[in-house]
């Protein structure tokens, strides 16, 4: 396996894996399915997909364009697979692959969600996702068969996985799908009602902001996976900074405790040249899919 | 010599900056933020050095910016930053920090090396180290030709210019006569001599997609790949500088990852040694675990202090 050596120095680059099949998710979101070698021969490329954990994340790497950080959305006999939202250059051409594409993986990297071994039978859990963020709760609610899964979305054409986990709580901005609203709505009903022992959550600031804070005051523990602009993935560039805290090895889980103490969580990030932004300038779900320039007419 | 005390003295003097231990983080690894410096001071180090800084932002070179392999790590990050107006904002306490924090300045030439310095040093940094040695970013260092003994020179008098605080001169451990490089940087004005930046470039190609892993193709090699080179890098520099009769101190860059590699680096002629690489091997916490094994080395081999065995392996 690709453990640490005691006296040798860990290797950290990508394996490439081959792109199996796309799946349409919504009017925005693929799955990518990767072929996963068999153990032997995985572990001898270095890919320990023993030591994934839902919320641990990896370097994709697409030669010649780019490497960003992407959690998987799901791991099983039968692969591995990747949740793409398309928005810029590299998630386009991702979300663009076609079966015998090579993705290169780096990873598993970071800490992802810990503590859900204990709530394996517990129907006190809930997994908030909003926007793309639900596709980082997938695999852990697929450890969590009792728990509810809730997420928020645009409009109906925006949500996600709606046939792979039933029983799940869906709200939209608009009415479209599911309850008119928030999913911070639900959390509060459940808190009212006492229902809730954890909650683990992912999507834009805002929202896990909010949940993150509302738990803290409810005394009920809750994780939150954060993004943020990575670089080198393992802890020594700093670029993906947040108070202190390297989101891409201290994270990118955080627990609620954590995030009361880093003042920049859901009001600012570092870009590529590591400037501060205020997160209110940035919009990370566009309100409308991009689409193609017009055609020039005379 | 004053009495010998029981626990051995593993503060040092650089230029005149006193340090808690001889661990300096070094420049490029973590120093993005004020708060990171507070990490490194958490973690130990003696001092920590700020990342390279330039008149505008930049957003250096795609990712993968930064790998691992077997034997060390390769990186062309490209000199992202945020830019000098931003830098200031960012480290304006930075002479208040529990340990002294050093300021990195970058440039396409003399000049802009000159602005910069003037600029960033406003914040109260004890100290500035200029990098004229970065072997993978086009217009600067080594691509730059910053490393000849004339432009080390040039840019290091109009550096001197700028600040009145201790100057600190990156070599590259490329060139074979590093000696003559760090006696041009001590006759431009540089106070100490650091070294040394990453070595190469080097390539790690994938076999699979048979591209190269670096967007940038090809990044500098550092961590244990690079100590020997490093260690001898420090002894040249030590050696020309007695030869000249300079008295300058020389902190020794590469591969130090344990207490024995920085006393190592000491016997080279060392008086502080950075710490990069061993970041990713042992997390921020190293440079506590480092001045702590050094400490016990010392007791073991009977030193009293670092002056006494500092360029001990110079004949």
């Amino acid at each position: 396996m690709a453990a640490r050596k005691a006296k040798g120095f860990r290797p950290s680059l990508p394996v490439v894996l081959t792109l199996a099949e796309v799946r349409r998710e919504n009017e925005q979101m693929v799955t990518l399915l990767f072929q996963v070698p068999e153990a032997r021969e995985a572990a001898a490329r270095g890919l320990d997909l023993g030591a994934f954990v839902p919320g641990r994340f990896f370097m994709l790497w697409i030669p010649r364009l780019d490497e960003k950080p992407y959690a998987l959305s799901h791991v099983g006999p039968d692969g591995l697979s990747v949740s793409v939202h398309k928005r810029g250059p590299f998630s386009t051409r991702l979300g663009e692959l076609e079966p015998g594409a090579r993705v290169g993986f780096r990873g598993p990297l970071g800490r992802g969600f810990w503590d859900f071994e204990r709530f394996a039978g517990s129907e006190r859990v809930g997994l908030i996702g909003g926007g793309c963020g639900t596709a980082v709760l997938a695999p852990l609610a697929e450890r969590l068969p009792r728990a509810t899964l809730v997420q928020g979305a645009n409009t109906a054409g925006r949500v996600l996985f709606r046939d792979r986990f039933a029983g799940q709580v869906i709200f939209t901005d608009d009415g479209s799908a599911g309850r008119k609203g928030f999913p911070t709505e639900w959390l509060d009903e459940r808190l009212a009602a006492g229902a809730l022992d954890m909650v683990y959550t992912c999507g834009p600031e805002a929202m896990t902001a909010a949940i993150a804070s509302t738990c803290l005051r409810a005394g009920v523990a809750c994780q939150v996976s954060l993004e943020r602009y990575m670089k080198c993935g393992v802890g020594v560039c700093g670029q993906c900074e947040c108070d202190g805290r390297l989101v891409c090895l201290d994270g990118p889980t955080f627990s609620a405790e954590e995030l009361a103490q880093m003042p920049s969580f859901g009001r600012a990030r570092r870009d590529k040249t590591g400037r501060r932004i205020d997160l209110a300038m940035v919009t990370p779900c566009p309100a409308e899919p991009r689409k193609p320039p017009a055609p020039q007419s005379l | 010599m004053g009495k010998r005390r029981p626990k051995p003295d593993i503060s040092v003097n650089l230029c005149g900056i006193a340090l808690r231990n001889p661990t300096i983080m070094a420049s490029g690894i973590l120093g993005v933020s004020r708060d990171l410096l507070m990490r490194a001071a958490e973690g130990g180090a003696g001092a920590a050095t700020i990342k390279s800084v330039s008149p505008e932002p930049r957003e250096g070179h795609s990712n993968p910016t930064v790998i691992a392999y077997e034997a060390g790590m390769l990186n062309a990050v490209g000199y992202s930053n945020a830019g000098m107006e931003e830098a200031v904002r960012e480290f304006h306490d930075a002479g208040k920090l529990p340990i002294p924090i050093i300021a990195s300045a970058i440039g396409r030439d003399a000049d802009e090396f000159a602005r910069v310095a003037a600029k960033i040093m406003s914040c109260g940094f004890a100290a500035l180290e200029i990098p004229l040695s970065c072997p993978h970013t086009p217009g600067y260092g080594v691509m730059a030709g910053h490393s000849t003994p004339e432009a080390t020179e040039r840019i290091t008098r109009a550096v001197r210019q700028a600040t009145e605080r201790p100057i600190l001169v990156k070599l590259s451990p490329n060139l074979p006569a590093i000696g003559e490089l760090a006696l041009a940087a001590l006759e431009g004005g540089a106070d100490g001599i650091s070294a040394v930046n990453s070595l190469g470039p080097g390539m790690v190609i994938d076999v699979e997609t048979r591209q190269p892993v670096l967007d940038f193709k090809v990044g500098g090699v550092s961590g244990p790949a690079l100590r020997p080179i490093a260690v001898r890098c420090v002894y040249d520099v030590a050696t020309a500088l007695r030869k000249a009769d300079v008295e300058a101190p020389v902190v020794g860059i590469g591969g130090v990852a344990t207490g024995r590699d920085a006393l190592e680096m000491i016997m080279a002629g060392a008086t502080a040694v950075g710490i990069g690489t061993a970041v990713y091997q042992r997390g921020v916490g190293v440079f506590g675990e480092i001045a702590r094994e050094l400490r016990r080395l010392c007791v073991r081999l009977g030193i009293g202090s670092l002056a006494e065995v500092r360029g001990a392996a110079l004949s």
